[in-house]
């Protein structure tokens, strides 16, 4: 599966994206997002304050409950500001 | 329908003839431009989500279609480096009056700003960049059309 971040997230991290092969147990966006930030102190310091990032699955708007079972693609991002 | 992620400046004029030509029962075309605000910045810089960008543009652009009886529709955003001044992003839709083109245009901003996945950084005079922060404002102006009621459905 893949990964993605954009703005700060990204900077935060150090990366646009990457391939990441969670257990089964990670069964939701929510899940992905702990087990990340249990991996390094760099993902812990990006996801602390949850309320502050949005979801996207297969390039789709989604919420932190949302299965990742057989998805592509993750997307995890600040608020949109374009326009 | 057209949508476009782009570098590159956009030509209004020939954008704003070329929906106006696409039906003649085009009488009413309505455009929004987005500029970068110059004050205190050296440059803006655009990031956005390539291939969800295109996908959530033309989701807003078929929802107005649906909305409103428009002939056309046009939605350009520049992504990367843009300098104060420069435009980020034109909006304009077709239709036979004005009403539905007003409301139209603004309903494509609204939703623009709030569902498409763009993020912008401002680099500072004295060299520092931020990333620019979300605005209630724009949820709650995009908000408010869920219950709108639209008096131009007719066809």
């Amino acid at each position: 599966m893949k990964v993605l971040y954009f703005a700060w997230l990204r900077e935060r991290i150090g990366v646009g994206s990457e391939d990441v092969d969670p257990p089964e147990t990670v069964a939701t966006v929510g899940d992905l997002v702990a087990w990340l930030a249990a991996r390094e102190a760099r993902y812990a310091a990006a996801f602390e304050d949850i309320s502050a990032i949005k979801v996207a699955v297969d390039q789709e708007q989604a919420d932190f409950d949302a299965p990742i079972t057989g998805v592509r693609e993750v997307a995890l991002f600040p608020p949109v500001t374009g326009g | 329908m057209a949508v476009r992620v782009q570098e590159a400046d956009f030509d209004i004029a020939a954008e704003l003839d070329a929906l106006g030509a696409l039906d003649p029962d085009v009488g009413a075309v309505v455009s929004f431009t987005g500029l970068v605000r110059g004050s205190g910045i050296t440059a803006m810089t655009l990031e956005h989500y390539p291939g969800m960008t295109e996908k959530a543009l033309e989701a807003i652009e078929a929802e107005a279609m649906g909305r409103w009886p428009l002939q056309g529709a046009t939605i350009i955003h520049r992504v990367g480096e843009l300098a104060p001044g420069a435009r980020i992003v034109l909006v304009a839709v077709a239709s036979r009056h004005r009403g539905a083109a007003f409301e139209a245009a603004e309903f494509l901003m609204d939703y623009l700003k709030t569902r498409a996945p763009f993020w912008k950084k401002e680099t500072a005079e004295d060299g520092t960049a931020r990333w620019v922060d979300a605005r209630e404002t724009d949820t709650s102006a995009a908000d408010r059309w869920a219950n709108h009621k639209n008096a131009h459905s007719h066809r």
